[in-house]
């Protein structure tokens, strides 16, 4: 291996090569000051010279999912003192785009941020530029906008379990919930032409007529599926190992979860019965008869039961939207060239993650003048910090599975 | 509820309105901490769904930072806007609101307005060296910050 | 010279009792050959299974159905590049994985495949085996210390701990069966008057003891028989770091593991060494409760016919294997890319079906009973493993040593004070 050679790593050949952080991992005292991260507890720089506190550093790659999180504990042997996430690697911008394409040029990026559950940012981002223009998508719209939407909840419910099954340690769920779960791409795909970024709405209702056996397809989707969850729960739910890694892991009590500004199934799991379906409905909601499903705890075991009762909640909307999509036209009377009248507006629908807001600025013309995204996982990302002070490394990956971050949303 | 803001503050609340069936109040810069800590602690508006900021650089006080906040109890979202020039800041809510942290952090980044008292404001999304608060109008979409890709990427930017 | 050789062969017991160098070689030679064979089976069979449970396919082209991919694995990994990190201590780094390799493998010199098919048959077998496989946690640390990287040495460190928790149970379970030697009763609660200490660390003996007893130590004493080889089967598998005890080398957490720095051929001793560390650890588990070498029911099902119908099993075992590879042959697509593959397979499923008639051959069919036995039900505790990999998700550090001090050894000190009670009362 001499100078210049594959195995010369002095010097750096490829971009990945140079990095800000060039140290070998068995030395920390090289950090660099000027990037060291400043944690909350104690002096920031001098502290991690000290003989019983090291500062780990969870990479961007991980071997298994979430993307590129960044997330930097301080140890005392195994128990975490603090943590700090750097997000930021997937950044992409989408809120400066929104500024240079017109509404409906707009639409398809909307997908690529939850790209988990892509359905669901389509139906807020329409609805919100539909309360900005002040027309109502008619009736049969609504309710394939709710089918679509609850197929996409069990779908990203679906990848979820799986993910979170396997950062514990359990690798068989992983393959039985994407088998169950191309189910359901396949319904997105015969609809609308594609499984995962689906751009599946239109600013005014659906563009595409449900295909022919679309409703025969989503009721045997129906009769498939409830078993298949059942195998899911007789897989982990009694499971002696799975209840010794979950309960008690990461707890975050209801009035931190207010605090923090947590939503979704990690709120609901805090005991706070509130759900942007039933408090504020939406598409068509309010004409179905569904439950919401709490925790006691606040633990990862909790957030586990809720995401499965939601998942067989969600079967319970679909059929009964399925049994009941009234005739009608799909599309309602949008002028061709959008150009909202000037004014802003904040709305937000219940994703599969939580809360999914956004904040319209128009200005008069074809382009937005602001868009803001208030994504559910940046702002439950947060709460991390609080979930694992004084539990084990090993939890710190259980509570990030659990929090059912995406960070296509997260960084946008 | 306006009312007795109104009661209170007199010229302080600028405007309170609603558009589109959203209930949103204009408030003067300099009361907006006692504001937002009554509304969370007598107003009972105590999740702060969202914090940001739009960009009007042609008047004269450029900045609107805007707050959403829900109540739980009410099932009532409000808007809390201020209008700031450039290089003002803003006092800092993560006191009253937990969830404010980060909201004000991406605020920070990406238009450059400074929170009084957070305690760890940083750039949160963009990379820490970096120049230029992208969302800010006079930032071109293509702009990168020339310098800090050069360093630490070893190429051109905007490739 | 001659004679040395086939003097052995019409002698009663092991090649070491008997003082014979050269058949004690062969022996060696062959069961070192055996366990190899093994481990890459072991291999091709945790791929598919784990496969099969996840409703995938698992490797399907390098041979038929996959059948050669440990092959091509053993060729890319001797391949490798071997890197070794710049400053790591390179006579520790190189000798760390062969002293896993050689602790594991130096257990078999007690297992016993049959009454006189044992490489020797020390009467302190036990304690020899309980000893040597200690042996492997020393290789481990070095393997973690000699990599000069805290994460290695992190997960070296928790590896070691775990073993080393683990073996305290393991030798209260074997302490259990040991005392169920002495007694000499017929059937499970039988204990005779003769029975006076005179029990055996010898594993042929136990073995033995168990067909005079008439009874496997599973069901000696019951549950408590059960019970000690339920905290046997447990820590063995924490033993081996296999799953749900397999954090110290869990990709998903955060030390990835002593092993981190080992690439190619290094690393796939360390492999070799845990397969054939899981094989041993099985044949104790066998041995010590299970029956050894011995047919099911030999003393309830006794007879000329029955003795027959046992002895037609292995052959039929062979000759089944050979009817599902001819059932994956007629199942092969029938397309021309596929035509060697079938090929392959059907002579697959030939030999298969070659090696079951063979064994259908009288005089071939009475000696492989012993060594047929033994192996089926090790190969049961191998699937075994697999099954646990496929289902668990994985114990935390803290919980996993919990298990082990706070759960097994408690209950194997109860079980020994109950069995030795027993054995005395009864």
């Amino acid at each position: 291996m001499g100078k210049g050679q594959p195995g010369d790593r002095e010097r750096p050949i490829i971009m990945t090569d140079r990095t800000m952080f060039d140290l070998k991992p068995a030395d920390p005292k090289r950090i660099d000051e000027k990037y060291l991260s400043h944690l909350e507890l104690g002096e920031p720089d001098k502290t991690f010279l000290d003989s019983n506190e090291l500062v780990i550093n969870m990479g961007p790659q991980h071997p298994a999912t979430h993307g590129v999180l960044r997330v930097i504990l301080k140890l005392d042997g195994e128990k975490v003192l603090g943590t700090e996430c750097v997000i930021g690697y997937l950044h992409r911008g989408v809120e400066k785009i929104a500024e240079n394409r017109t509404y409906t040029m707009f639409n398809p990026y909307v997908d690529r941020m939850d790209y988990v559950a892509a359905v669901s940012n389509g139906l807020g981002y329409c609805e919100a530029v539909e309360k900005l223009l002040n027309v109502e998508a008619p009736p049969r719209a609504k309710y394939i906008r709710v089918i679509l939407t609850e197929l996409n909840r069990m779908a990203s419910h679906q990848l979820w379990l799986g993910t979170h099954a396997l950062d514990i340690g359990a690798m068989t769920p992983l393959f039985y919930t994407f088998r169950d779960r191309e189910e359901i791409l396949k319904i997105f795909e015969k609809y609308c032409g594609a499984r995962l970024t689906t751009h599946a709405f239109r600013i005014g209702g659906c563009q595409y007529e449900t295909y022919e056996g679309f409703e025969r397809d989503v009721i045997k989707f129906l009769d498939y599926v409830p078993a298949k969850i059942d195998e899911y729960e007789e897989l982990l739910t009694t499971n002696r190992i799975w209840l010794e890694r979950t309960k008690n892991v990461g707890v975050i009590s209801r009035a931190d979860a207010i605090a923090l500004g947590v939503t979704g199934p990690v709120l609901r799991a805090s005991g706070v019965k509130w759900d942007l379906r039933k408090a504020q409905p939406y598409a068509a909601y309010s004409d179905f008869d569904f439950e919401i499903p709490i925790g006691t705890n606040g633990d990862t075991y909790d957030r586990y039961t809720v995401r499965m009762e939601e998942m067989r909640q969600s079967l319970r909307i679909i059929r009964q939207a399925v049994e009941k999509i009234p005739e009608g036209p799909i599309m309602a009377k949008v002028p061709k060239v959008i150009k909202p009248p000037v004014g802003e507006v904040y709305h937000s629908i219940e994703a599969p993650k939580g809360e999914l807001g956004y904040f319209i600025v128009s200005d008069g013309s074809t382009q937005p003048y602001r868009i803001r995204v208030r994504p559910p996982s940046f702002v439950n990302l947060q709460a991390l910090d609080i979930m694992v002070r004084g539990a084990l490394v090993a939890d710190v990956i259980a509570v990030i599975g659990t929090l059912d971050i995406v960070l296509g949303e997260v960084d946008r | 509820m306006v009312a007795r803001f109104k009661g209170q503050y007199g010229t302080g609340i600028r405007e309170a309105n609603t558009y589109l069936g959203q209930n949103y109040m204009v408030v003067d810069p300099s009361i907006i901490s006692e504001v937002l800590r009554i509304l969370r602690d007598r107003e009972q508006f105590d999740y702060c769904v969202d914090v940001t900021a739009v960009h009007y650089p042609e008047r004269e006080k450029q900045f609107d930072v805007l707050w959403i906040l829900y109540s739980f109890s009410k099932n009532e979202r409000v808007r809390i806007k201020i209008m700031i020039a450039d290089g003002e800041s803003v006092p800092s809510a993560v006191s009253i609101w937990a969830t404010a942290n980060w909201l004000e952090r991406e605020v920070y980044d990406m238009f450059g307005i400074r929170f009084d008292g957070h305690p760890d404001l940083k750039r949160i999304l963009l990379p820490d060296g970096w120049k230029g608060h992208p969302l800010r109008k006079d930032y071109g979409i293509i702009q990168q910050d020339q310098e800090w890709v050069k360093a630490n990427l070893g190429i051109e930017s905007g490739q | 010279m001659l004679d040395y050789i086939t003097s052995y062969l019409s002698s009663n017991t092991t090649p070491g009792e008997s003082g014979n160098v050269f058949w004690a070689l062969v022996y060696i030679m062959v069961v070192f050959g055996g366990i190899s064979v093994a481990v890459m089976a072991m291999n091709w069979l945790e791929r598919k299974a784990l496969a099969h449970f996840q409703i995938r396919l698992g490797p399907m082209r390098v041979g038929p159905h996959g059948l050669l991919q440990p092959i091509a694995d053993a060729i890319k990994l001797m391949t490798k590049e071997d890197i070794i990190p710049a400053e790591a201590d390179k006579f520790v780094f190189w000798i760390a994985p062969l002293i896993i390799l050689c602790a594991s493998f130096a257990v078999y010199i007690v297992v016993p495949f049959g009454p006189t098919h044992a490489i020797t048959d020390l009467n302190i077998g036990v304690l020899f085996m309980l000893g040597v496989s200690s042996l492997s946690v020393l290789g481990v640390v070095m393997a973690g210390w000699a990599s000069n990287s805290h994460y290695p040495l992190i997960g070296a460190l928790r590896s070691s701990a775990q073993m080393v928790s683990y073996e305290v149970a393991m030798g209260m379970a074997v302490v259990s069966a040991i005392l169920m030697t002495s007694l000499h009763g017929l059937g499970p609660y039988g204990v005779s008057a003769a029975s006076s200490g005179t029990g055996t660390l010898s594993m042929i003996g136990i073995v033995q003891a168990q067909n005079e007893q008439h009874v496997w130590f599973l069901f000696k004493f019951f549950p408590l028989g059960f019970i000690a080889f339920g905290i046997f089967a447990i820590a063995m598998v924490a033993e081996t770091n296999r799953a749900p005890f397999d954090l110290p080398e869990a990709e998903s957490e955060l030390t990835a593991g002593f092993h981190t720095e080992y690439s190619g051929l290094r690393w796939s001793l360390f492999m070799l060494g845990e397969y054939a560390a899981m094989i041993a650890v099985s044949s104790i588990a066998v041995t010590l409760w299970l029956g050894g070498w011995y047919r099911p029911f030999p003393n309830s099902l006794t007879g000329d016919t029955w003795d027959l119908v046992f002895s037609l099993f292995p052959g039929l075992v062979f000759l089944g294997l050979a009817a599902i590879a001819f059932l994956g042959v007629r199942r092969m697509p029938k397309h021309p890319y596929f035509r060697v593959q079938t090929i392959g397979l059907a002579g697959f499923g030939a030999v298969l079906g070659l090696i079951g008639l063979i064994l259908f051959v009288p005089p071939v069919r009475d000696r492989i009973q012993d060594i047929f036995w033994f192996v089926a039900k090790v190969a049961g505790f191998m699937y075994l493993y697999i099954w646990y990999r496929a289902t668990f998700p994985r114990y935390r550090f803290d919980q996993l040593m919990k298990v082990g001090w706070k759960v097994l050894l408690p209950i194997g000190i109860g079980v020994l004070i109950l069995t030795a009670i027993l054995g005395v009362v009864l």
